[in-house]
């Protein structure tokens, strides 16, 4: 591998007219860092985001092969090298780079540096071809891998270009002009099917869990039920005794086992008996937490500010009306598909590392491993495989660290670490549990004028994240959060803090609809004035839903506006099972603009996941702790939303847009609380309130 | 340890291992047919669903001890070239997301397929319940079913 620096170009380039260049028609040349080909025309684009099932190994390339005007049909995919200086998109400072796929940014951070990319690679075969046939550069242009010279009627391949390849010596700047027009866009916006989709149909496609190295050995951890407790072995040499177990490695927070096979470290990890102390969790009860957190938000000093427009106090001592109400949810777990798990081999004089890890965090801190090893940054090389799902948790190095520690143990030989589901579930890293005080006030027109959102919880931009109201003409706005720590694991979960947080929002702007006896969606309207993108997918939705018709009987439609980067606008349609509390969800409509699409069948399909695991949260998930001790183990004490729950439709309309590319992962998910409480309000004129909405709890409301 | 002898895939396949260790890691772990998957180890999730001759099972809950001459197929002999009917389903509608769960997801459906060609959706939905998806591809995975069946029905 060549390598080049920032600008894209290389700086050691050989000419491929070199015989020694050229080794048989398959062998791949240097085009830039980011693309290679062989003369039979095959090209390679790498992909420099993580592959979670969010489509990054097709809508990168995709958006390269456009301005480098590429036959899509030779393009082969893989995985850049974890190189940030080269392959990173702009990072959160001014100037710096990131390899680093959370936040549904990898569309919206790479759309840039990819046409930019794949214009630099088209102008290398320009620059080639101009000197191959001794004509000014100027005069030619690209078809799909094809160069064309119409002075002469000259025209040559890509492929057929690679013995004549020659480096310019400096690369334009493609993003200061000379980027396609979108109107010319002929793969952009076009039905493409995602490029690693085949692997995953026949079973061929590598995740970490599956590898298996010479003389690989199986690491687990017990790491108990309170989070943050320490352990005390009290039958190592019971352990030691038992048939393939090679090692115990005490951690701070848990006892690893090694073995010669899984099923032996499986046994292992089942005969440990372990002495746990106490932890800051230890008497923590997360049902009984809430009357905690209510007296929390009355306290009268403030928390800290999240977001402040116009003067909010004013605006409630001047009100017509004030409205106010509590709205809480549950730990949330992430339950990815695939357990956590890595393999990593420690050089014998453990000065290097290799490790094989599907994870979001990329090439940036390698992991945390040369930290853990004591090795420079460069002595550790990661392999990115694919992921069985992300959803936030692949953002943390915890297990990667863990496996570190195991393979720093046993080198020079590989280890493989696997988290049971069991682990996943109860050490998992949960969307933290909050409570959100919302107050609006409307003037005497009924107009809203003032929102002061209150959120109580541990974990900062955790909780905070998705409270703003950019979209909403509430002249007066404060949002403030009050902290509260209980010694649990948390992190990012698929849309973060925007679930709870625009529930509560839109089923709060709907409870002062149904009290004023506006229609949801009028009132929507009237506060999207200033906002014309936003209201153009509320008024979309609403035709999609034939929001004005009338409904069967025993159901009723709720709406719930998002924006996460892209902006949508959601509506639903349920019924409820007044014996058991059971809320179907028979269709969802969704109007989205999310900017220039790279992949619309891609944004379908996100839009369609995002809602129903955004159905399964809401309706079902829940983590709950007694006494500190995660109560959920697995699947089946953790039930997650299956087939015959689906809705019978999830109809997704995009709107056209020349605007940059916002990310789409995110913006489903928030809508369906805030949709369903309302569609319940319609139906039953009952209010709820508490995430999730179980048959227990919308008993609980209906019999109220 | 004992020594088993197995047919997997059309093949005779010899393992010494433990008499209760589950199908899901004689074939995971000591065959390297690693596209069928752990998900939770307890018939929660059949990312680990395998034929038992013509049947959908949860390979984490079949004793390796159990099979006896049983013919097992896996996602890799479910096809010469990854082209079932239900394969290429699911290939034409995109279904696959993260990926993980998609091998038990299509050996379901092409159990369910092969007794009931024709399955109305509440069949669908009832032979792949178990079978979670945490992408939640289950629009499509149900598409995907019903184009299969549409297509076996044309051959």
């Amino acid at each position: 591998m060549l390598f080049i620096g920032a600008s894209g170009l290389l700086p050691n380039f050989l000419s491929c007219s070199d015989a020694k260049g050229i080794q048989g028609n398959t062998k791949k040349h240097d085009i830039t860092a980011w693309v290679r080909i062989t003369e039979d025309g095959q090209i390679t684009i790498y992909n420099p985001a993580a592959e979670m099932g969010q489509g990054s190994m097709t809508a990168l390339p995709v958006i390269f092969a456009e301005e480098m005007d590429a036959d899509w049909s030779k393009v082969n995919v893989e995985f850049s090298p974890q190189e940030s200086d080269i392959y990173g998109s702009p990072g959160w400072q001014p100037g710096t780079k990131l390899m680093f796929t959370v936040g549904s940014r990898t569309t919206n951070s790479y759309y840039t540096v990819m046409r930019n990319a794949g214009a630099q690679a088209r102008h290398v075969l320009l620059h080639s071809a101009a000197k191959h046939w001794e004509v000014p550069l100027e005069e030619l242009t690209t078809g799909a891998s094809e160069i064309v010279h119409e002075k002469s009627g000259k025209k040559i391949s890509y492929g057929a270009l690679v013995p004549h390849l020659t480096m310019p010596e400096t690369l334009p700047d493609f993003t200061e002009g000379g980027l396609k027009d979108p109107e010319d866009f002929k793969l952009i916006g076009s039905q493409i099917p995602r490029t690693e989709i085949p692997e995953k149909v026949d079973g061929s496609a590598e995740f970490a869990i599956d590898l298996r190295l010479p003389d690989m050995v199986y690491g687990v951890l017990e790491r108990g039920a309170l989070h943050g407790a320490q352990p005390t072995l009290t039958n190592e040499a019971d352990i030691l005794a038992m048939e393939g177990v090679q090692k115990i490695v005490p951690f701070d927070h848990a006892i690893g086992v090694v073995a010669n096979t899984l099923e032996a470290a499986l046994k292992a990890k089942e005969a440990l008996d372990i002495h746990w102390s106490d932890a800051q969790a230890t008497g923590f009860n997360s049902q009984d937490i809430y009357p905690e957190y209510a007296q929390m938000a009355s306290a009268p000093k403030k928390g800290s500010a999240v977001n402040e427009v116009g003067n909010v106090d004013q605006a409630f001592r001047t009100a017509a009306k004030t409205y106010e109400a509590d709205f809480k949810n549950d730990y949330v777990y992430h339950a990815q598909m695939e357990p956590l798990n890595a393999v990593i081999q420690v050089a014998a004089d453990g000065q290097s590392a290799e490790v094989w890890v599907g994870s979001q965090q990329g090439a940036d801190t390698k992991l945390g491993i040369p930290d853990l090893l004591g090795i420079p940054p460069e002595a550790v090389n990661v392999h990115l495989q694919y992921l069985g799902g992300g959803f936030g948790r692949r953002s943390m190095n915890d297990f990667v660290l863990e496996c570190g520690r195991l393979a720093q143990e046993m080198a020079p030989k590989p280890v493989k670490l696997l988290w049971t589901r069991e682990d996943d579930v109860t050490y998992g890293s949960y969307r933290p549990l909050t409570l959100q005080r919302l107050k609006l006030s409307t003037d005497a027109q009924g107009d809203l004028t003032g929102i002061s959102h209150c959120v109580v919880g541990d974990g900062g931009n955790l909780v905070a994240g998705g409270t703003r109201n950019d979209h909403y003409a509430i002249p007066n706005q404060w949002v403030e959060w009050r902290e509260a720590s209980h010694g649990v694991r948390l992190k990012h979960w698929r849309s973060v803090g925007h679930g709870p947080n625009k529930f509560a929002i839109e089923a709060m702007i709907d409870e002062v609809a149904h009290d004023q006896g506006m229609d949801p969606i009028s009132l929507r309207r009237k506060l999207m004035a200033d906002s014309p993108r936003a209201l153009a997918t509320l008024n979309k939705v609403a035709e999609i839903s034939g929001w004005d018709a009338p409904v069967s009987e025993g159901r009723a439609k709720g709406v719930a506006f998002v924006e996460h980067g892209s902006l949508g606008t959601g509506v639903c349609e349920i019924s409820v099972d007044r014996n058991t509390g059971k809320i179907n969800v028979h269709h969802f409509w969704i109007a989205l603009d999310a900017g220039v699409v790279i992949q619309p069948d891609n944004v379908k399909a996100q839009m369609e996941g995002g809602i129903i695991m955004g159905l399964s949260s809401v309706l079902k998930e829940q983590i709950t702790i007694m006494d500190g001790q995660v109560q959920q183990r697995n699947y089946d004490d953790y039930p997650l939303l299956r087939m015959q729950e689906v809705p019978d439709s999830i109809e997704t309309v995009i709107l056209p847009s020349a605007e940059h590319p916002e990310g789409v992962g995110e913006t489903a998910t928030p809508m369906v609380a805030g949709a369903i409480a309302n569609a319940f309000l319609k139906l039953t004129g009952k209010r709820l309130r508490h995430l999730p909405f179980t048959p227990e709890r919308v008993l609980e409301v209906l019999n109220s | 340890m004992s020594k088993f002898s197995l047919k997997i895939n059309g093949k005779t396949q010899e393992v010494d291992v433990d008499d209760n260790t589950p199908m899901l890691w004689v074939l995971r772990d000591h065959l390297k047919l690693v596209g069928t998957k752990y998900g939770c180890g307890i018939a929660q999730c059949g990312a680990c669903t395998v034929h038992l001759g013509d049947n959908a099972v949860r390979s984490c809950q079949i004793p390796v001890s159990s099979v006896g001459d049983q013919e097992i197929t896996t996602i890799e002999g479910l096809s010469e070239n990854g082209d079932h009917p239900v394969q290429q389903a699911w290939l034409e509608v995109d279904v696959p997301q993260c990926g993980y769960c998609q091998a038990g997801q299509i050996m379901s459906a092409s159990a369910l397929l092969k007794r009931n060609p024709a399955p109305s959706d509440e069949e669908i939905e009832a032979a792949m319940n178990g079978n979670i998806c945490r992408c939640c591809t289950y629009v499509r995975i149900k598409k995907a079913i019903k184009t299969a069946a549409s297509a076996t029905r044309n051959a």
